[in-house]
């Protein structure tokens, strides 16, 4: 193990016990992290859709906007170890979104703008667990953090919070996205600290 | 494969902290021992990494700020919201150990050999390494001519400011200051455009290298104004600092 | 976060190559671009790094450490010189 640098912390502060899953640390920043430029696309040709197994769904904005949303506070947890508590956000219930379509696949697997993928089970995704987030903060979600609408799982690491997204894919099988084919965990819980595969 | 003939692996090393210099209020320079240190190339950078006691990890690139034959030294712009820049500028102290691996880099470096003209483009601490490439010419005795187009805020954050002042004949130094100027100033005060390219940069047909170093916004805007200005892309190198976050 | 260039990740190159490769000449499977891997653009986030063509946009190398180990994906590289 390397020496210790000699006064250096980090800008981490302490969590009160239990908020935290082991291994994380707290912070005020809401670092931008991606894989690839920030796409932008106009409202006017946005789309959100469902589809899988012979089903088909898809909303416009203005649709989309016209859904029921949520007003939620959540933690959110990123696999590189930084956590932001009591984070704000609007978004429709994938609930919601998913009451439309009859769907018998067991997974989801996320598209986006910028080619992102990542893989959830759909009983992550529903009974309140999951959003398309549009709003954050009380302002709409920026583009650097996945506007104009981003998908919000907070109990998994969020890389599975799928940013720029544009629909999904209802699958029989679990596939693993962009990280998760690299070698980081298919299923994501930080509470059991899940990073990568086989943990 | 193109690029330095060594093969060697490497290493996290130990250096320890001599003297600290602050450049300006938000600048300072870390001279560094490093036992076996290999010598370096002008542009080359080295790696560093924190380790806290808990075994939390931070890692940073550092442009070397000396020549080659001179003790190893970094400059650190303190970031105000990063981690490690107010630890390095701030923190640390003369006999503390750093550890840090290097030198690293192939791509953008100088050596009289590559000839000139020279032009140097430097946005914020991107100066670094240009500092790097023009101690090692005066070093050497290079007569390979220079003009450093400069982008800083304002005055007090001109990074070796005297010592840019005192390059001898040869080199050619233009400020632009892009915030804040001094009483009586003349010369530039805006960022860098293609206006003031055309007039500052070395025309293309007397064949000049370009260096261009700073932030990413800044690199591609000089750049690409060079390139419109008749420079062949190959005959302009670049090295992105990023924006924001630490450094 | 803005992008950098392969510049930045001289030092992760030269752990998995072995040797310096910011000069390295590579050619873009997507797009045919060709150029030494310093001019590449790099995004760092934090499970990995992502190295894309700078003509075209298409991921050209992938960089992932995961306990220790470095995985690596050329995917985009129809050469490296």
């Amino acid at each position: 193990m390397s020496p210790v640098s000699r006064g250096f912390h980090g800008r981490r502060r302490e969590a009160p016990a239990g908020r935290v899953p082991p291994g994380q640390y707290v912070t005020e920043d809401f670092p931008v992290l991606s894989a690839g430029p920030t796409p932008h696309t106009a409202l006017a040709n946005w789309t959100f859709s469902i589809a899988g197994g012979g089903v088909s769904k898809s909303w416009t904005w203005d649709e989309f906007r016209a859904l029921p949303t949520d007003d939620v506070t959540v933690d959110i947890h990123c696999v590189t170890r930084w956590s932001k508590l009591d984070t704000h956000w609007q978004g429709v219930s994938l609930d919601t979104l998913l009451d439309q379509v009859e769907h018998d696949g067991e997974y989801v697997l996320p598209f986006c703008d910028g080619g992102y993928t990542t893989n959830l089970p759909i009983a992550d995704v529903t009974g309140g667990q999951a959003w398309v987030a549009f709003g954050y903060e009380g302002e709409p979600l920026d583009p650097e953090h996945g506007g104009p609408a981003r998908l919000l799982v907070p109990h998994l690491y969020f890389w599975k919070s799928a940013k720029w997204v544009r629909g999904l894919r209802l699958s029989e099988t679990d596939e693993p996205g962009f990280w998760e084919t690299y070698g980081y965990h298919m299923y994501g819980d930080p509470w059991r600290e899940q990073r990568y595969a086989g943990d | 494969m193109a690029g330095t003939a060594v093969r060697r692996r490497l290493t996290w090393q130990l250096g320890t902290v001599g003297s600290l210099t602050d450049e300006t209020a938000a600048v300072r320079t870390i001279a560094l021992d490093v036992p076996d240190w290999p010598g370096h190339r002008a542009g080359q950078h080295l790696d560093v990494r924190l380790t806290a006691e808990d075994g939390y990890r931070a890692e940073r690139s550092y442009s070397i700020a000396s020549a080659p034959g001179e003790p190893v030294e970094i400059t650190v712009e303190r970031l105000g919201d990063g981690e490690v820049s107010p630890y390095l500028t701030e923190e640390l102290r003369a006999g503390d150990q750093l550890e840090l691996r290097g030198p690293i880099g192939g791509y953008f470096v100088w050596d009289p050999a590559d000839g000139g003209p020279l032009m140097l483009l430097a946005g914020g601490s991107g100066i670094v390494p240009l500092r790097a490439i023009l101690r090692h010419r005066e070093r050497t005795g290079s007569a390979v001519p220079v003009r450093l187009l400069y982008s800083s805020r304002s005055w007090e954050d001109v990074i070796y400011r005297d010592e840019l002042d005192a390059l001898g004949d040869g080199v050619e130094v233009i400020h632009t200051l892009t915030r804040r100027q001094p009483p009586g100033w003349t010369g530039y005060a805006r960022r860098v455009d293609t206006h003031m390219l055309a007039e500052v940069a070395w025309p293309a047909g007397q064949a000049p290298l370009a260096y261009a170093c700073g932030p990413t916004s800044f690199v591609e805007a000089v750049a690409g104004g060079l390139v419109g200005l008749g420079y062949p892309p190959q005959r302009v190198k670049t090295e992105r600092f990023g924006a924001t976050g630490d450094r | 976060m803005e992008a950098l260039d392969g510049n930045a990740i001289g030092g992760l190159l030269l752990e998995v190559f072995g040797t310096e490769m910011t000069t390295a000449v590579g050619t873009c499977i997507y797009c045919g671009d060709t150029g030494p891997l310093a001019e590449l653009v790099v995004y760092r986030p934090g499970p990995g790094t992502v190295v894309r063509c700078r003509v075209c946009g298409n991921v050209v190398m992938v960089f992932v450490q995961v306990r220790g180990i470095t995985c690596v994906d050329l995917r985009g590289l129809a050469a490296l010189n």
